[in-house]
């Protein structure tokens, strides 16, 4: 009588067959221990601002609870709408050219649903954020990827768009700062690729999330390209910028047809953003310049600590532009990059994500988030400096370093 | 140099070679710039900040509001003067407001702040009357919480 199920069976193929997360297995390995030092995490070190979380008190206390409308709340639209057109020059209508999202994620599952048919291709960097290629692929779509690598900063070209474009190309899909390079993408490059995206009528969805923490050069902002504000959706949030991960809460950007599609899904599958999350947003928005650029300017700082470490140890290291990631080369160590955080996380306790999560192209490298304190970021090279000398010994050579900084003076920062 | 001072008043321990690292600048430049600002008082010294009451030392202190009566030519400096050498007395500054000089004083008992107050500020030619509070508890201080359990809560690996 007992049939055995196979509920495996039920689930729909195109979510079975997602591989599963190469994050997920480090989480855990990492959560198991205890005492482990972490550059693994993709989020900001510090809380959201008090002012920020004050502000969401007092909303509550006013009785601020109920749904808003699906686009969310025209306050916070002008005043997106207001920090784009002052900051790039780009300007949206908040009235229907800008919809708030349940974070950048949603948005960017919003505008892929929206765009795609079932076989259409979507151009996406490769190393990219985990979350694109399976996106892709539950909207019907079919990821191809663009490979980067270190010797070209990380930066997808003109030429590589330009060579992958097939008839099934819909979507570019582009995002810089980058997680998880750190790269950021020169307005050159940004207008060869906007002239190719023209020319093979693809549009552009521009995942800007980092693009507050950008150290070198400013910010290209890919709508405010000529020929690109209606080609493009722009996704962004307050999940990096003012530390606000756990709200939930984002926005995206565009002309009047694309929103006004992606709002239809977003009102029957979402709804509305959380109020809470929007007023405190809000707040971020209004009063939160100050607080941001304090914790740009301490990532900025870590960053070249980070890099003065990897270069001390004899990673070479590309030197990130912005977000808060660095990705050394870890390939004369002979690990692959998963063996290398494996080993790293077990023997000295120092967690890492391994550059394969985040496709072929990043094998070889680590992802190292500097979004720790200095404390915990010389704790973790303490202990990584102790790992790779077990591994390389001595008078390794070390070749490809593109940090442009030049050499250790001799005993400089040995407490370090 | 702005930079070097947030950083240094976060952190007095950090060396001239750390801070250069973290500003990206060269190590003896940042020496430099550091005894300078030494040799012109704008560091006045380094120190750490303690929570006393965790080491269980007996320790009150109290702000006292001054009232003063201005003299000619120095205005109110010459008694603050009298009043900040002593070396009980933490901080003297001059306010704006209902009275002139808030004082901060740290005692080892309630009756030496006591005694202090009645015997020697409150005589002081000049000084018109005091008023003082006693603190009760310290919670933030030197731009820093005394007891912050506010610690990273986040996962330890995240995308
Ligand atoms: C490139 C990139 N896009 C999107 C997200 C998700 O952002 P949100 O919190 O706004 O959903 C992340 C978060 O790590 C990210 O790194």
């Amino acid at each position: 009588m007992t049939a055995t199920v196979n509920w495996q069976d039920r689930i729909n193929p195109v979510v079975r067959d997602i591989p599963p997360s190469g994050i997920r297995r480090f989480f855990d390995l990492a959560t198991e221990m205890k005492g482990v030092v972490s550059l693994g995490v993709g989020e900001p070190d510090f809380v959201t601002p008090w002012h920020i979380r004050e502000a969401c008190v007092y909303s509550l206390e006013k009785g601020y609870t109920m749904y808003t409308s699906n686009n969310g709340l025209l306050e916070l639209r002008e005043a997106i709408a207001r920090d784009l057109a002052e900051t790039y020059r780009v300007v949206y209508n908040p009235g229907n050219e800008i919809l708030i999202t349940v974070g950048v994620s949603e948005g960017l599952d919003l505008a892929l649903r929206t765009l795609l048919s079932p076989g259409d291709e979507v151009l996406i960097p490769e190393p990219s954020y985990v979350s694109y290629a399976p996106c892709i692929t539950l909207a019907g779509g079919r990821p191809v990827y663009l490979k980067t690598s270190v010797d070209n900063g990380f930066q997808v070209t003109a030429e590589m768009v330009e060579k992958a474009v097939t008839p099934a190309t819909k979507v570019l899909l582009l995002c810089y700062p980058n997680n998880p390079t750190g790269a950021t993408i020169s307005r050159k490059n940004l207008l060869e690729i906007a002239e190719v995206a023209i020319a093979r009528d693809l549009v552009v969805i521009s995942d800007e999330i980092y693009e507050k923490l950008t150290y070198i050069g400013e910010h290209t902002c890919v709508p405010s390209l000529p020929g690109m504000r209606d080609r493009t959706i722009l996704l962004n949030g307050f999940s990096k910028s003012h530390a606000m991960t756990g709200w939930r809460v984002g926005y995206a950007a565009g002309n009047p047809d694309f929103i006004a599609a992606m709002r239809k899904i977003h009102q029957y599958t979402m709804l509305c953003a959380p109020i809470t999350a929007q007023m405190a947003a809000l707040e971020a928005l209004k009063n939160g310049k100050s607080q941001m650029k304090k914790m740009v300017e301490q990532y900025s700082r870590r960053r070249r600590l980070v890099l003065h470490a990897f270069r001390e140890m004899g990673l070479p290291c590309f030197e990130p532009g912005g977000a808060f990631y660095a990705f050394p080369e870890i390939r004369q160590t002979g690990l692959s990059s998963e063996e290398f955080a494996e080993q790293l996380l077990k023997e000295v306790k120092v967690a890492v994500v391994p550059g394969s999560a985040f496709g072929q192209q990043g094998e070889g490298h680590i992802r190292c988030s500097y979004a720790a304190s200095i404390d915990d970021l010389n704790e973790a090279f303490k202990r990584m400096k102790l790992f790779l000398k077990r591994r390389m010994g001595r008078g390794i050579v070390l070749k490809g370093s593109f940090v442009k900084t030049g050499p250790v003076p001799e005993g400089k920062l040995q407490s370090l | 140099m702005k930079e070097i001072l947030e950083l240094l008043q976060t952190d007095a321990r950090l060396t001239p070679g750390q801070i250069a690292v973290l500003l990206d600048r060269d190590e003896e430049e940042v020496a430099c710039k550091i005894k300078e600002m030494e040799e012109n008082k704008i560091i006045l010294g380094y120190f750490t900040l303690i929570n006393w009451d965790k080491v269980g030392e007996e320790m009150v202190s109290a702000i006292i509001e001054v009232k003063l009566s201005p003299q000619r030519e120095v205005g109110f400096d010459s008694v603050a003067e009298r009043i900040y050498r002593f070396p009980e007395v933490g901080s003297v500054r001059l306010m704006s407001g209902a009275y002139d000089l808030a004082v901060m004083i740290n005692g080892r008992t309630m009756k030496e702040v006591a005694h202090f107050v009645s015997h020697k500020l409150a005589t002081i030619e000049n000084v018109i009357s005091t008023c003082t509070h006693f603190v009760l508890k310290t919670y933030k201080y030197h731009g820093t919480i005394l007891e912050d359990n506010e610690s990273d809560r986040r996962l330890v690996v995240t995308p």
